[in-house]
C-alpha cells in the first residue's frame, strides 16, 4: 500500500470529522471570536471618541472659567475705583459743608459781635453821657454852690441859648 | 532549561516506545528500520504504544467492513489470529497492511473498509482537542461582554492567534468579501496546527501521523477546491476560459485555456502535496535518527554510546524543528488557500 494513495475509509472519517469540526467551529466558535473583538475594538475607538469629546468640553469649560474669573476681576476692579472715587467725592462734599458751614457761623459771630460791639459803643456812650453829665453836674453843682457863680453861669447859658437861637 | 528538559524527556519516552518495537524485530540480529519508519507514518488497525516484555501494550480498534457479505463490526484483536468472518489483513502484496476478503479464486479483494483506525481515532481525538479548546474560548467570551473586558491567559493567546490569521493572512490575501470565508480558514488553519502538534507527540493520545497522510490532506485540499471555484466570480472564470493573451494562443488550438484549467487542479493538488511530505517527511527523519541508536547497537558499546548522543542531540534538534515546521504549514496552507479564493473572487478593474 503506498503511501501516496488516499484511503478510502480514512477518506470517509476525514469528510465526516472534518465536516463536523468546520460546522460546529464555524457556527459557534470563530463568529463568537470574531465578533467579540470587533465589538470590544469598536467600543474601544468609541471610548476613544468621547473621552476626546470630554477632554474638549473640559477645556472648553475651563476657559469658559477663566473668562469668568477675568470678567469678575475686571468688575471688582471697577467697583473699587468707583467706591474710591465716591469715598473721594463724598469727603469733598462733606468738606466743603463743613467750610460752608464754618464760613456761615463766623459771618454770623461776626455780625453778632458786630451788633454787640455796636450795642457796647452805643452803651458806653449812654454811661459816658450819663457819668459826664453826672460829673458835669457834680461839677457844676460844686461851681455853683455860691450864688454868684450861678447866675453867672445861667446868664451864660441863656446866652449860648439864645445864641443858638438866634443862628 | 525546564522546557529543554521537557523536551529531552520527551524525547526519551520516543525512545522508549520505540525500543520494544525493535527489540523484537532484533532477535535475529536486525533492525528492520523500514518497517519500523512505515510502521509509524502508516496506518493500522490497532494502536501500538509500547511492547512490555512479552506484553503488547495496544489499544485495539474497531473494525468496520463491508464485505461481499454484509457488514462486518468487531474488534481488531480477533484478527491477531488469523482471518476472521472471512477477512484477514495482508501480509504482502498490493493491499499490505489493510484488511482484504479472500476470494473464490485465492485472489485478495479490498472490501469498503470504514474502519476506525489508528489515524481515524487519532483525527477524532485532536479534533475533540480542537473543539474543547476553541469552545473552551468561546465560553468565555459568552460569559465576559465584549465592552467589559479582554481576555487573557490562554484565551488571551488563542484570541491573539486567531486574530492574527483573521487580520494577517484572512483579510489580507482573499480580499473585500473575506468575512464568508474566515471562518473556513480558520478552521483548516487550527485543525492542521493541531493535527501537526499531537503528531509530534511520542505517545496516545498523540503520535498519529494524521496530517503526514495524504487522505487527510487530499480532503482538506478539496475543501480549498471546493470554495475557490464554487464561489468563482465571472471574471475568474474569464481568466480561465479566454484568457487576456493574443488570439492565436488561444483561438484554434486552446492553449492557454487548458493550462488555466490545469492550474485549477494544481493549486489544490500542491496544497495536498506539500502538507502531506513536510508532515510525513518530519515524522520520517525524527524516526530514521532515533533509529540510529538501535542499529549502533550491533556495533559495540563504545560507537552504540557516541551514536546515542548524536541521535538525541539530532533527534531533539528535529522536534524543535518540527514543531516550527507545525506552524509554518499549518499557516502556509491557510495563506495559500486565502490567495487561492482571493484569486476566484476578482473583480474587473483592470
Amino acid at each position: 500500500m503506498g503511501l501516496l494513495t488516499p484511503d478510502p475509509g480514512l477518506l470517509f472519517w476525514m469528510v465526516v470529522v472534518f465536516g463536523i469540526v468546520f460546522f460546529i467551529l464555524a457556527k459557534f466558535g470563530f463568529p463568537i471570536i470574531i465578533r467579540s473583538v470587533e465589538e470590544r475594538k469598536a467600543y474601544i475607538d468609541q471610548s476613544l471618541q468621547s473621552a476626546r469629546a470630554a477632554n474638549e468640553q473640559l477645556e472648553h469649560v475651563k476657559a469658559e472659567g477663566e473668562q469668568l474669573l477675568a470678567q469678575a476681576r475686571a468688575e471688582q476692579a471697577r467697583i473699587l475705583t468707583e467706591a474710591a472715587a465716591t469715598r473721594d467725592r463724598i469727603v469733598q462734599e462733606a468738606q466743603a459743608k463743613a467750610r460752608a458751614e464754618g464760613d456761615r457761623l463766623m459771618d454770623e459771630l461776626k455780625k453778632q459781635l458786630q451788633t454787640e460791639k455796636e450795642s457796647a459803643i452805643r452803651d458806653i456812650r449812654r454811661q459816658v453821657a450819663v457819668l459826664s453829665v453826672g460829673i458835669a453836674e457834680k461839677v457844676l453843682r460844686r461851681q455853683l454852690s455860691d450864688e454868684k457863680a450861678q447866675n453867672e453861669l445861667m446868664d451864660r447859658l441863656i446866652d449860648e441859648l439864645v445864641v443858638t437861637k438866634e443862628e | 532549561m525546564n522546557k529543554i528538559r521537557y523536551i529531552a524527556i520527551l524525547l526519551l519516552m520516543l525512545a522508549g516506545g520505540l525500543h520494544p518495537a525493535t527489540a523484537t524485530a532484533a532477535e535475529n540480529g536486525e533492525v528492520d528500520v523500514n518497517h519500523l519508519v512505515f510502521g509509524h507514518i502508516g496506518d493500522a488497525y490497532e494502536w501500538h504504544i509500547a511492547t512490555l516484555g512479552d506484553t503488547e501494550l495496544k489499544i485495539p480498534l474497531p473494525v468496520i467492513v463491508h464485505s461481499s457479505t454484509g457488514w462486518h463490526v468487531f474488534s481488531s484483536s480477533r484478527l491477531e489470529e488469523g482471518a476472521y468472518e472471512g477477512l484477514s489483513v495482508a501480509a504482502e502484496g498490493p493491499y499490505e497492511g489493510k484488511i482484504v476478503e479472500h476470494a473464490a479464486d485465492g485472489t485478495e479483494v479490498r472490501p469498503l473498509d470504514i474502519s476506525i483506525t489508528k489515524n481515524v481515532l487519532g483525527l477524532m481525538i485532536n479534533s475533540a482537542v480542537l473543539l474543547a479548546i476553541l469552545l473552551g474560548c468561546t465560553r468565555w467570551y459568552r460569559k465576559h461582554p465584549a465592552s467589559e473586558q479582554a481576555p487573557g491567559g490562554a484565551v488571551g493567546m488563542m484570541e491573539a492567534i486567531v486574530m492574527t490569521i483573521h487580520e494577517d493572512v484572512i483579510k489580507s490575501c482573499v480580499g473585500p468579501d473575506y468575512r464568508r470565508y474566515a471562518p473556513y480558514l480558520l478552521t483548516a488553519f487550527f485543525f492542521v496546527l493541531i493535527n501537526n502538534l499531537m503528531g509530534l507527540l511520542p505517545v496516545f493520545p498523540g503520535g498519529a501521523n494524521v496530517t503526514g497522510n495524504i487522505a487527510v490532506t487530499l480532503v482538506l485540499a478539496l475543501f480549498t477546491f471546493f470554495f475557490t471555484n464554487v464561489f468563482g466570480t465571472k471574471e475568474y472564470w474569464k481568466e480561465i476560459l479566454w484568457p487576456d493573451v493574443p488570439v492565436w494562443l488561444k483561438c484554434p488550438v486552446p492553449m492557454m485555456p487548458v493550462i488555466e484549467l490545469f492550474g485549477i487542479f494544481t493549486k489544490p493538488f500542491a496544497l495536498m502535496i506539500r502538507l502531506f511530505a513536510n508532515i510525513m517527511a518530519g515524522h520520517a527523519a525524527i524516526l530514521s535518527l532515533l533509529a540510529i541508536i538501535f542499529i549502533t547497537v550491533k556495533a559495540g558499546p563504545a560507537v552504540n554510546g557516541s551514536m546515542t548522543f548524536v541521535a538525541v542531540a539530532f533527534g531533539i534538534f528535529m522536534d524543535a524543528l518540527e514543531v516550527l515546521v507545525a506552524f509554518i504549514q499549518a499557516y502556509v496552507f491557510t495563506m495559500l488557500s486565502a490567495v487561492f479564493i482571493g484569486m476566484s473572487r476578482v473583480k474587473h478593474e483592470h
